[in-house]
């Protein structure tokens, strides 16, 4: 069943046009990866999709319903959560405040509405233990924490509110080789759970080894839709620079 | 599903430290500068017989009172990582809006205080559209907005001071209700609202959060341009309101009112733990750093200190604070 679905997305910045015309969708339970070269129109496209940009063509529905017309907040309370590549973390806020940052639970007071930190540190608290991250303290600004950490409060925050779609812009770019696994494990557990999951990375070999399909982004165009199983590095490669040179590339990505 | 990160080693905390969390975290203030607000007290109390009084604290929270309401302005602005340069101009502006619609319209006061106010505001709201929609850097909406007002104030006031404010309008500056004068209840008032609204509800904590990061706050689905625009207007209106506080103090409507104010305005705020470049700050340390401005300049007045050297003060103690914050931040983060 088709989760969320991008038709003939166009966008230009000014005169520079990024995207031409892009399709692209994603199931409940299935791991797409998005790759491509830089500058081929990745994070723009996903920026589309969690409202950061506007579109000047297209559409994009999530469960059926047209999403296009609504600001980034009300896609997430839709479902849609994405863990941007610099993390965009509150770093002086500490981890609660990050988790929770634009969805504060709130409790009344004679009649005001204050934030209720308490419930806030609490299922922070919750969500960091069940991903069995290792902070320092929860109650520290996540600026002290170390990449790895960060990492894992960007997570939590996407996690806590039960999302149906996770978009992650190279979760493992920054991290450890130990990480890298658990990130990848990660993914697998949120497909277990049924939530979709669009990987963009440039690590091809995480994207063959835990991706169900592959979209190759060239020139703001679909340049190839790969089902993971039936296809090889070499393809995918040869998919991202566009055919020619493609044995060397593929040499060189082999080499790594 | 597990995200191994290697715990780095958990000191035990001293008691020091202890107490810096727990006043970082249940006040929302920097310990430190709380010592030295009440060092500051103990070493004037004992060079001057006078200091130790309840008469002079009420008249060292009258004199921060103006000041006091500005800096509350400049933190809401400067945590949210803005800037508002024209407190001052905006002050002298309302004062003479409220004076002139009070004395030569003959409006009656709530009118009046409500002019006084909402001049402030709407100046605030100029200046937050500008910055908003228009894209130009605060730094210079609010330069432009500082010579903008003064020439306003002037041209309202055709460079004359408005003398002769209606007694139930005096009564904000000049009452003293159970002995207290009012511009130290309408500061105190406003510092307490202020302090929560800042600390404990989720327009406070947005607040923060952009300042911190507006990347965060935008993805974070925070209507970023909406929440600047209403943070330039709560400063326009609070300059607005230090402007009623001075103008029925002085029982005038002064065009040149508040002049460099705002300088005074954010150094009590970075005193009190305010960070210049956003992302943190408080209420609750900003009247701290706005009362230990008032004490020295206080206690070198009953010292009798020429007044040249209480600026030297003023402008050293802003220095250190930054000092012992910015060696506090680089110990225990990884900026």
């Amino acid at each position: 069943m088709t989760l969320l679905k991008i038709d003939g997305i166009t966008k230009s910045f000014g005169p520079v046009g990024v995207l031409h015309g892009v399709d692209f969708s994603v199931d409940a339970g299935e791991v797409v990866g998005l790759i491509g070269d830089n500058g081929a129109g990745k994070s723009t496209l996903m920026k589309i999709v969690t409202g950061i940009y506007s579109t000047d063509a297209g559409s994009i529905t999530l469960d059926g319903r047209a999403i296009d017309g609504l600001s980034p907040g009300d896609r997430r309370q839709l479902g849609i959560e994405m863990i941007y590549q610099d993390l965009a973390l509150a770093r002086q806020q500490d981890v609660a405040s990050n988790i929770f940052l634009g969805r504060e639970p709130t409790r009344k007071i004679l009649g005001m509405r204050f934030v209720d930190r308490a419930a806030m540190r609490r299922e922070a608290q919750k969500m960091i233990d069940r991903l069995g991250a290792k902070l320092p303290a929860i109650n520290r600004p996540v600026g002290s924490f170390s990449g790895g950490q960060q990492q894992s409060v960007a997570i939590a925050r996407a996690l806590t509110f039960d999302p149906k779609v996770v978009i992650m812009d190279e979760p493992t770019a920054a991290l450890a080789v130990r990480e890298v696994q658990s990130v990848l494990d990660l993914i697998r557990q949120l497909k277990a759970e049924g939530i979709g999951v669009i990987l963009i990375s440039h690590r091809l070999n995480d994207v063959l080894s835990v991706t169900d399909r592959i979209v190759v982004l060239r020139h703001g165009r679909t340049a190839a839709n790969l089902v993971t199983s039936q296809t090889t590095m070499a393809e995918v490669v040869s998919a991202i620079v566009g055919g020619d040179d493609m044995a060397e590339a593929a040499a060189h990505e082999a080499r790594g | 599903m597990t995200l191994q990160n290697a715990p780095p080693p958990a000191p035990t905390p001293g008691a020091w430290a202890r107490l810096q969390t727990a006043s970082t975290e249940r006040l929302h203030i920097r310990i430190e500068s709380f010592v030295v607000l009440i060092l500051l007290g103990v070493i004037m109390a004992i060079l001057s017989p006078f200091f130790l009084s309840v008469s002079n604290f009420l008249n060292i929270l009258l004199a921060s009172s103006t000041i006091g309401v500005l800096a509350i302005a400049a933190t809401f602005v400067l945590s949210s990582g803005g800037l508002d340069l024209s407190l001052g101009s905006v002050l002298g502006l309302s004062g003479v809006v409220g004076a002139a619609v009070a004395v030569k319209l003959g409006a009656p006061m709530p009118i009046a205080v409500l002019a006084t106010i909402g001049a402030g505001a709407l100046a605030g709201m100029v200046n937050g559209l500008v910055i908003t929609r228009a894209y130009v850097p605060a730094f210079i909406v609010t330069l432009g907005m500082l010579g903008i007002a003064r020439g306003l104030a002037l041209v309202i006031s055709d460079g004359r001071v408005i003398y002769g404010l209606p007694p139930s309008m005096l009564y904000l500056g000049q009452g003293r209700p159970f002995g207290i004068p009012m511009p130290v209840i309408i500061f105190l008032a406003t510092a307490v609202i202020m302090h929560i609204i800042l600390a404990y509800t989720r327009y406070g904590r947005h607040t923060l959060a952009l300042g911190d990061s507006e990347t965060a706050a935008r993805t974070s689905g925070i209507n970023v341009g909406w929440h600047r625009l209403t943070l330039y207007t709560l400063s326009g209106g609070l300059a607005g309101l230090a402007g009623l506080l001075f103008a029925t103090r002085i029982n005038s409507g002064d065009p040149t009112a508040g002049i460099a104010y705002e300088l005074t305005a954010i150094t009590a705020a970075i005193i009190g733990g305010t960070n210049l470049f956003g992302g943190r700050g408080s209420i609750l340390g900003t009247i701290i750093g706005a009362l230990i401005m008032g004490v020295l300049q206080n206690g070198l007045n009953l010292l009798a200190v020429q007044s040249y050297y209480q600026q030297m003060a003023i402008g050293g103690v802003l220095v250190l604070a930054v000092f012992i914050d910015q060696y506090q931040v680089r110990k225990e983060s990884r900026v």
